[in-house]
C-alpha cells in the first residue's frame, strides 16, 4: 500500500508554496475532530468523580487513577454480560467459518448459479430494514423457545453474518490460481489431500481476516440483541451498556467511560492489526467477486 | 474410471454439481431458514393486523394498515426527519471522507497517525459512539460547553435537548462514526487511479483543480456510486447510534423511521401495522436507489 500511494503521489501539487501548508492544516484539522472524541474518552476514564465536577479541571486527569475500571469490572451485570457477548461472539464465528468455508470454495471453483443468488442476497439483505426481520424472527424464535436464550441470538447473527463472510472469502479463494490444485492433482492428490494441504495454507490470511470480522460484528451488535434479550442475565455487553447510560451513567460518568472503554478493546485490537489486509481484503471480494 | 473416454466429461460434471450442492447447504438451508423465510413473512406481515400477545388471531386486512398510514402525520414526519437525517449523512461523510482520503494519498508526515485515527470509529460499537458523545455534548461537564466557555461563547446549550438543534448535532455524530468505511473505501480507490492520467494532464498544463475534476473524479466514479450508494442504505436503515444518544427525543425531532416502527411493534406490540411501515420504507428508497442508478449507468454509458 505504501510503494503504491507513494507510485500515485501527484508530485506537482508542491508547485505552489501555500499548498503544502494547507494540507497539513487540513490534516490537522482532521486529526483533531477524529481524534479529540477518544482522548477525551480516554481521559475521562481515569479522573476521579471530583475531578469530573469541577469546572476548572484540564483535560488531562491529575493521575492514572484505575478506580473507575475496577468498580466497572465489580459491577456483576457488565461482568456477565461481557462472558456472555464473548460466548455468543465466538461460538457465531466458528459456526460461520465453518459453514462459510465450503460454501465459499463451491461457489467460486464450481461456477454455478448459487453465486448470481448469493450476491443478490447480500445486496438485498443489506436494503431491507432490519424492523422487517426482526418481527418475523421474533416470532419464529418464540415458537421455538429460544426468545432469551444465546443460542437464539448464534443462530440469528450466524445467518446474518453469513452472506458477507462468504462475499470475503470467495474473493480470497479466487485469489487462489486454481493451476495450483491442478497441479496437486495430476501429482495423485485425491481432492481432500489437495483442499488440506494446498488451499487451507493459501486462504488462512483471509481466513482470519473474516472470522475477525465475524467475531467483532457479533461483539458490537445492538438491535436484534436489544429485541431478542429481555432477561437481564442474558444480555450482551452492548446492552449493558446501552442500560447503564439511562441508569447510573449519568451520575457515574467516569465509569461510564471506563466500561465503554474496555468493552471497545477486542475491536480495537483486532482493526490495528488487521488495518492493512482490511482494505484489500474488502477490495479483492469486490473486484473479483 | 472404466468408463469409456466420450462419457467422462458428462459424468464428471455431474459429480462436480452433487459437490457443489453438498458443499453449499450447509450454508443456504439456515439462510433460507432465517434470513429468507422471515424476510417473506415479515413483508406479509406488513398487510395483516398481527400484534403481539398470546392467543391473538392475526388476519389479513389487504391495504387497511397503508390507508391507515398514509394519514398518521407523526410517521410522515419520522420519514422526513429519516430523509434529512441519511442524505445530510451521506453527502457530508462522502465530501469530508473525499478530503481525508485525498490528503493521506498525498506523502505527508503523521499520514500513519491520522489514517489510525480515521479507522478507530470502525472498530466502535455503535452504542459506546453514542456514549461518548453524549459525554461529549454533556451540557454542564461535556468539554465542548467548556471550551466554548474559555472562549468566552454561549455555553449553555444542551445540545442533545433542544428541539432545534438535536437532529443537527446527531448527524454530525452520524458523520463521525460513518467516516472509516467511507474513507478507506475512497483512499483504495484513489491509490488504483493510474498515476500516468494525472502525469500527462499536468504535463499538458493542467492545473491541480482541473486535474482532479477531470482525471481523478471520473476514474473514482463507480467506487463513489457504490460507497455513497451503501451509506445511503446504511444511514437510513441505522439504529443503534441515534437510539442509545436521544432515544428519538427531544420532542420526536430525532425520530428516525427505524425508531419509530421499533416503538409501535415492541413498545406498543403493533407488528403488522409496524411490518407496513417496513414496507413502505423498502419500497421508497428502493424506488430511490433505482433511479439513482439508473442515472449513473446512463451516465457512463454516454
Amino acid at each position: 500500500m505504501t510503494t503504491m500511494s507513494k507510485a500515485a503521489r501527484p508530485r506537482t501539487l508542491g508547485r505552489n508554496r501555500f499548498a503544502r501548508p494547507l494540507q497539513y492544516l487540513a490534516l490537522l484539522a482532521y486529526m483533531c475532530f477524529l481524534g479529540f472524541p477518544l482522548l477525551f474518552l480516554l481521559t475521562t476514564a481515569f479522573k476521579t468523580p471530583r475531578e469530573l465536577q469541577s469546572p476548572d479541571a484540564g483535560l488531562l486527569p491529575q493521575q492514572l487513577n484505575f478506580d473507575n475500571f475496577t468498580s466497572a469490572i465489580d459491577k456483576a451485570n457488565l461482568y456477565t454480560a461481557a462472558g456472555n457477548s464473548l460466548l455468543v461472539a465466538v461460538t457465531t464465528t466458528v459456526i460461520v467459518t465453518a459453514v462459510a468455508l465450503p460454501a465459499a470454495y463451491a461457489l467460486v471453483r464450481f461456477r454455478t448459479r448459487m453465486r448470481a443468488f448469493a450476491t443478490g442476497w447480500i445486496l438485498l439483505s443489506q436494503v431491507f430494514p432490519f424492523i422487517l426481520i426482526i418481527i418475523p424472527l421474533f416470532l419464529l424464535l418464540k415458537n421455538i423457545g429460544l426468545v432469551n436464550t444465546l443460542l437464539g441470538l448464534v443462530l440469528v447473527y450466524a445467518v446474518w453474518s453469513l452472506p458477507f463472510s462468504l462475499w470475503m472469502l470467495q474473493g480470497y479463494v479466487a485469489a487462489i490460481p486454481v493451476e495450483l490444485e491442478e497441479a496437486s492433482a495430476v501429482d495423485g492428490a485425491g481432492r481432500l489431500k489437495t483442499l488440506l494441504k494446498i488451499v487451507l495454507p493459501l486462504l488462512a490470511p483471509g481466513l482470519v481476516a473474516t472470522s475477525l470480522f465475524t467475531f467483532i460484528n457479533s461483539w458490537n451488535e445492538f438491535f436484534f440483541a436489544l429485541v431478542l434479550i429481555q432477561d437481564p442475565d442474558m444480555q450482551t455487553l452492548p446492552l449493558a451498556l446501552a442500560r447503564f447510560v439511562g441508569a447510573e451513567g449519568q451520575v457515574q460518568l467516569g465509569q461510564l467511560a471506563a466500561a465503554a472503554l474496555l468493552a471497545c478493546i477486542p475491536s480495537l485490537v483486532f482493526f490495528l492489526l488487521i488495518q492493512k489486509r482490511l482494505t484489500a481484503g474488502l477490495l479483492s471480494g469486490a473486484v473479483k467477486g | 474410471m472404466t468408463a469409456i473416454a466420450p462419457s467422462i466429461p458428462k459424468r464428471r460434471r455431474n459429480t462436480e454439481g452433487r459437490d457443489a450442492w453438498l458443499l453449499v447447504l450447509p450454508a443456504l438451508l439456515p439462510v433460507m431458514l432465517f434470513s429468507v423465510y422471515p424476510l417473506v413473512y415479515g413483508v406479509a406481515l406488513g398487510f395483516t393486523d398481527a400484534e403481539a400477545g398470546l392467543n391473538v388471531e392475526t388476519h389479513f386486512n389487504g391495504l387497511d394498515n397503508y390507508v391507515e398510514l398514509a394519514g398518521n402525520g407523526l410517521f410522515w414526519d419520522s420519514f422526513t426527519i429519516g430523509l434529512v437525517w441519511a442524505f445530510s449523512v451521506t453527502v457530508l461523510q462522502f465530501l469530508a471522507s473525499l478530503g481525508l482520503a485525498l490528503l493521506l494519498n498525498l506523502d505527508l508526515r503523521l499520514r500513519w497517525l491520522a489514517r489510525t485515527l480515521a479507522l478507530i470509529p470502525w472498530a466502535m460499537p455503535p452504542v459506546i459512539i453514542a456514549i461518548m458523545w453524549q459525554l461529549m455534548l454533556n451540557p454542564s461537564y461535556g468539554p465542548v460547553n467548556r471550551t466554548l466557555a474559555a472562549l468566552g461563547l454561549p455555553s449553555g446549550v444542551n445540545w442533545l435537548g433542544e428541539s432545534s438543534i438535536a437532529l443537527p448535532v446527531v448527524i454530525l455524530v452520524g458523520v463521525w462514526a460513518g467516516m472509516p468505511q467511507t474513507t478507506v473505501t475512497l483512499l483504495a480507490g484513489l491509490q488504483s487511479v493510474p498515476a500516468e492520467l494525472g502525469e500527462a494532464a499536468a504535463i499538458d498544463g493542467a492545473s491541480t483543480w482541473r486535474r482532479f475534476w477531470h482525471v481523478t473524479l471520473p476514474a473514482l466514479r463507480p467506487i463513489i456510486v457504490a460507497i455513497t450508494t451503501l451509506d445511503l442504505i446504511w444511514n437510513f436503515n441505522s439504529f443503534a447510534l441515534v437510539f442509545v444518544l436521544t432515544a428519538g427525543g427531544p420532542g420526536g425531532t430525532t425520530m428516525l423511521p427505524s425508531l419509530f416502527a421499533y416503538n409501535e411493534a415492541f413498545r406498543y406490540g403493533n407488528f403488522g401495522y409496524a411490518a407496513a411501515m417496513g414496507n413502505v420504507m423498502v419500497v421508497l428508497i428502493g424506488a430511490f436507489l433505482f433511479l439513482y442508478l439508473r442515472g449513473q449507468m446512463r451516465r457512463r454509458l454516454q
